[in-house]
């Protein structure tokens, strides 16, 4: 009756031998390491490499290895600290053609990373970097949904020869909308069929006191799109910008309906990144309205469709409020010198729309001054007296420049009337990564230091090891054979734990690395259980045999039992955790997963494999 | 039979060990109420940031550097050693946005050379208040769920006395950072919710035996069968609350302040849920009017397997 099946015994060894092997990369670790690659399609070739191990020589750094890998080239270090000193040299020597992105790269030999046996990887509070959760102000790309309306709206009314008073965006509290005011009654309804016909996601409203006038609100389908893809857009717009900043394995991820989490691993200057991350600086050409006096405006006679703009160089000017082409047509961006003044410029490119629009417009307006608007937006949270919170958003603009257009623009032309080199590249920068549908602000950061991260994994495996050795330790001496049993059960049972994360890939963090110090003394408790059912089972003066076999049978529903419960807590702590609470849930499921499979199985297979000293196992759990 | 183990009177004892857990419940509720929980930025909202220097540095020194870029009213102290420095700033002081850890770091620069950043959190009040909600209801349903799972494979019964001693451990952790002012973060809550994890499953193991017990001693009384069964499985309670602690000390004593308030709240309530599950989870089983008429029914078809 104590004995598995060949099979069963044959399973579990299996088991625990792919489970040592899958574990076995994080006993070597990871090497700090630089990822080069080339941008648009540039490889790192044979001058490039010569020319990344003369300045890595001139640095006084030097890479324990140079191999070349699917993106390009891989350089391992000692340390962080040559690894970011590389970073910097490496980054001036080859310029703006070649990303240089900080990363950690298994040690193991590569015929484990070949069947795909990868350290776990380490959460950022273990090898540093930078967390950042953002909101995306959803609210702000609704508006622009409707402004676009409006002058959608002003256009088909003019061509369909229906004369209004005013068509305008109207917004009290949290309800907006379009308001049409048409001259006559009379045109009410062909107004209301063409709106209709022309954009049914508004939803319109008659019940205007004077007969004149039309009220339309965004459907709500309509409106959720429009947030779902300004999310969407905001996340594609980060990724390329994270991607600009140079990190290897960054992350970039929709949280719950309005939020995305960031996080870049090994990335020091915060600052930099925060600026990168967090402008939500986008571009707007607007025709300067010529036909109106200055003066007359800057006396309070601002003329209707048209504003006051500062100007970056100072002063004011007056520009129309129709934006010709916004930032999302922008393909590309680079900075670089005007070849006859010699001042710092940005080359943009228009993709195929947007080119149609700018040649059309310009090609009309030739002769006339063309504003290059810059827009930034920032979010305030300020905390009100009774506690709950305003989120503030600022909205600055500014003209940058405001050329006269010599001639029709096409798909290229280039923006002039940056002060510095420096400037021209941030904007082309901003260009070219995209612009954001909607502002973001920052909603929480978390940062941590290199070698924070490192002393955290050091404390980590320290506890690890002084809880393994003080567990088995108290097993061997209470429990004799079967405490030894139970602790090569244990060994398992960690490398098992070990051999899952590293496989999913799940984020290994401190408080995960606590959850395994806590399933280490928690998974024992299976066998103690087992163990004071067996001893129970000889007292009562069955055989040996038979109290083992009864102790393992009557204990399991009670592991069970105790197991699932842990486990529900173990779930409830992974959907409400967020971040290292979150890594620390994982572990500790899996830990209990695999504690019920080593502490029953595996060690029931042991004890039946040493079967004919059986009745020796027994007599020692007599105690 | 039995010729070794535990045989005593635990229920004898009940009154004054409930009495006494009655008064820790009792300080851990007042102080709660009183001196309030040391609520970790997580919860607050607010910067932090901690920098090491290369030499220790005087806390004035640093707070006029702060002061001089425009950061009056940071807390600054000392982490550790004295050239590392925690620098708070409130949720709700000079904008808290995420561009006040950059100031602050700039500020510290400026002031002295060759300053390591170590870490920064900042946390805006938005999700402060979101994080409150969300450990909150983990807490709540963890408990709830138990509960469910408890009446299902027990009785109802069982699961009121597991819920009231799930709730008196996460009482009194709490109430124990409360007294001695550890910091409450998000990894205390977690730290709770293991807690009840843990204690839950030293409760299902003495219910698991009292199920057991119950067509085994058909004349005994509900409280003989509860002192049989405890004492049955005392051996078992010391031993795995022995081998918790013995995991959880290194956490405790090397584990680093990261993970500080999260293993010491952890020891608090292993320790608190060993004795509450023999007298808080088995006594209350006593007034609920449980009694072998319940219980024999449905153990019959687990009876099965002797």
């Amino acid at each position: 009756m104590n004995r598995y099946p060949w099979w069963a015994n044959l399973l579990i060894a299996l088991v625990l031998a792919v489970g040592a092997l899958y574990a076995l990369p994080n006993w070597y670790g990871t090497d700090p390491a630089l990822q080069v690659s080339g941008q648009r399609g540039r490889a790192v070739d044979a001058v490039a490499t010569e020319k990344i191990t003369a300045v890595l020589k001139t640095a006084g750094v030097s890479a324990k290895s140079l191999t070349p890998s699917a993106e390009g080239l891989t350089l391992r270090f000692a340390d962080t600290e040559q690894q970011l000193k590389a970073q910097d040299a490496v980054r001036d020597t080859l310029g703006q053609d070649y990303t240089v992105a900080v990363n950690l790269v298994p040690a193991a030999p590569a015929w484990l990373s070949r069947i795909g046996a990868q350290p776990m990887f380490l959460g950022l509070d273990l090898r540093g970097g930078v967390h950042f959760l953002m909101e995306v102000d959803t609210a702000s790309a609704v508006r622009a949904a409707e402004e676009r309306l409006v002058d959608d709206l002003r256009q088909l009314l003019r061509e369909e020869k229906l004369r209004y008073e005013w068509v305008r965006r109207v917004a009290e509290g949290d309800t907006s909308g379009v308001e049409l005011r048409l001259r006559s009654a009379a045109d009410v309804a062909k107004a209301q069929a063409l709106v209709a016909r022309t954009h049914p996601e508004l939803v319109v409203d008659t019940a205007a006191e004077d007969g004149q006038r039309l009220i339309g609100r965004l459907g709500d389908p309509y409106r959720i799109e429009v947030r779902r893809l300004a999310l969407q857009q905001n996340i594609t717009t980060l990724r390329n910008r994270v991607n600009e900043l140079g990190v290897a394995e960054p992350i970039v991820q929709q949280q719950g309906d309005s939020r995305i989490i960031v996080q870049l691993p090994g990335v020091q200057d915060t600052a930099r990144a925060k600026e990168v991350l967090g402008a939500t600086a986008t571009l707007e050409f607007k025709l300067v309205d010529e036909e109106h006096d200055l003066s007359g405006a800057l006396a309070g006679r601002v003329p209707p469709g048209s504003r006051l703009y500062p100007l970056r160089a100072g002063g004011q000017i007056l520009i129309k409020d129709r934006a010709i082409l916004t930032g999302e047509y922008i393909t590309d961006a680079a900075s670089g010198f005007d070849q006859q003044s010699g001042g710092a410029v940005v080359h943009v490119s228009l993709d195929g729309r947007g080119a149609g629009i700018f040649e059309r417009v310009t090609g009309e307006n030739v002769g006339r001054r063309l504003a290059v608007v810059f827009i930034e937006n920032t979010t305030d949270s300020v905390r009100r007296p009774d506690g709950t919170v305003e989120r503030r958003s600022r909205r600055t603009e500014e003209v940058i420049t405001a050329p006269v257009i010599q001639d029709r623009l096409g798909r290229r032309f280039q923006i002039t009337g940056m002060d510095n080199a420096r400037e021209a590249r941030d904007l082309a920068l901003l260009l070219r990564a995209g612009s954001l549908a909607a502002p973001l602000a920052i909603v929480e950061e978390r940062t941590i230091g290199p070698s924070l991260g490192k002393e955290n994994i050091e404390k980590g495996e320290r506890a690890v090891l002084a809880a393994l050795i003080l567990v088995v330790l108290f097993m061997a001496i209470r429990y004799r054979t079967l405490g030894v049993i139970a602790n090569i059960a244990l060994v398992g049972n960690l490398l098992l734990i070990l051999a899952i994360m590293s496989l999913l890939q799940a984020t290994l963090t401190l408080p995960g690395i606590a959850g395994i110090v806590l399933t280490l003394g928690m998974a024992v408790d299976a066998n103690v259980l087992i163990n004071e059912r067996i001893r129970e089972e000889r007292r009562n003066g069955n055989s040996p045999q038979a109290s083992i076999a009864a102790g393992y049978e009557r204990a399991f529903g009670t592991i069970l039992d105790a197991n699932i419960t842990t486990l529900l807590a173990g779930l409830l702590l992974f959907i409400f955790g967020s971040g290292p609470v979150k890594g620390f849930a994982v572990t500790l499921s899996i830990g209990i997963v695999t504690t019920v499979f080593t502490a029953v199985f595996v060690t029931r297979a042991m004890v039946n494999l040493i079967q004919p000293r059986g009745r020796r196992v027994a007599a020692a759990a007599r105690g | 039979m039995a010729q070794q183990g535990f045989k005593v009177d635990f229920m004898r004892y009940a009154p004054v060990i409930l009495a006494l857990s009655g008064v820790l419940v009792l300080v851990s509720v007042l102080s709660l109420a009183v001196r309030g929980l040391n609520f970790g930025i997580d919860f607050t909202g607010g910067t932090l940031v901690e920098v090491q220097y290369p030499a220790p540095v005087e806390l004035p020194q640093v707070q006029a550097a702060l002061a001089s870029h425009g950061l009056e009213g940071a807390v600054v102290q000392y982490f550790g050693t004295r050239s590392e420095v925690l620098v708070r700033i409130p949720a709700g002081m000079a904008g808290s946005t995420g561009e006040l850890s950059t100031r602050v770091l700039e500020a510290l620069a400026a002031g002295g050379e060759g300053i390591k950043l170590q870490r920064v959190e900042f946390v805006g009040p938005q999700v402060g208040d979101e994080l409150v909600t969300n450990a909150a209801l983990a807490l709540l349903y963890a408990i709830l769920a138990i509960g469910a799972y408890v009446a299902f494979r027990f009785e109802y019964r069982f699961a009121i006395g597991a819920i009231v001693s799930l709730a008196h451990d996460a009482i009194i952790t709490v109430g124990f950072c409360s007294l001695v002012g550890l910091e409450f973060d998000l990894t205390v809550v977690a730290a709770v919710l293991t807690v009840i994890g843990y204690s839950i499953n030293d409760t299902v193991v003495i219910y698991d035996r009292i199920r057991e017990n119950f067509p085994r001693m058909r004349k005994a009384t509900t409280r003989e069968v509860i002192n049989r069964s405890v004492n049955e499985t005392m051996t078992r309670t010391i031993a795995t609350t022995a081998t918790v602690v013995l995991a959880l000390l290194p956490l405790v004593l090397f584990g680093g302040d990261a993970i500080h308030s999260f293993s010491l709240a952890m020891l608090i309530g292993v320790l608190a849920g060993a004795y509450s599950t023999i007298y808080v989870a088995s006594w209350s089983l006593l007034p609920t009017g449980l009694s072998a008429r319940d219980m024999i029914a449905p153990v019959k078809e687990g009876a099965q397997t002797p």
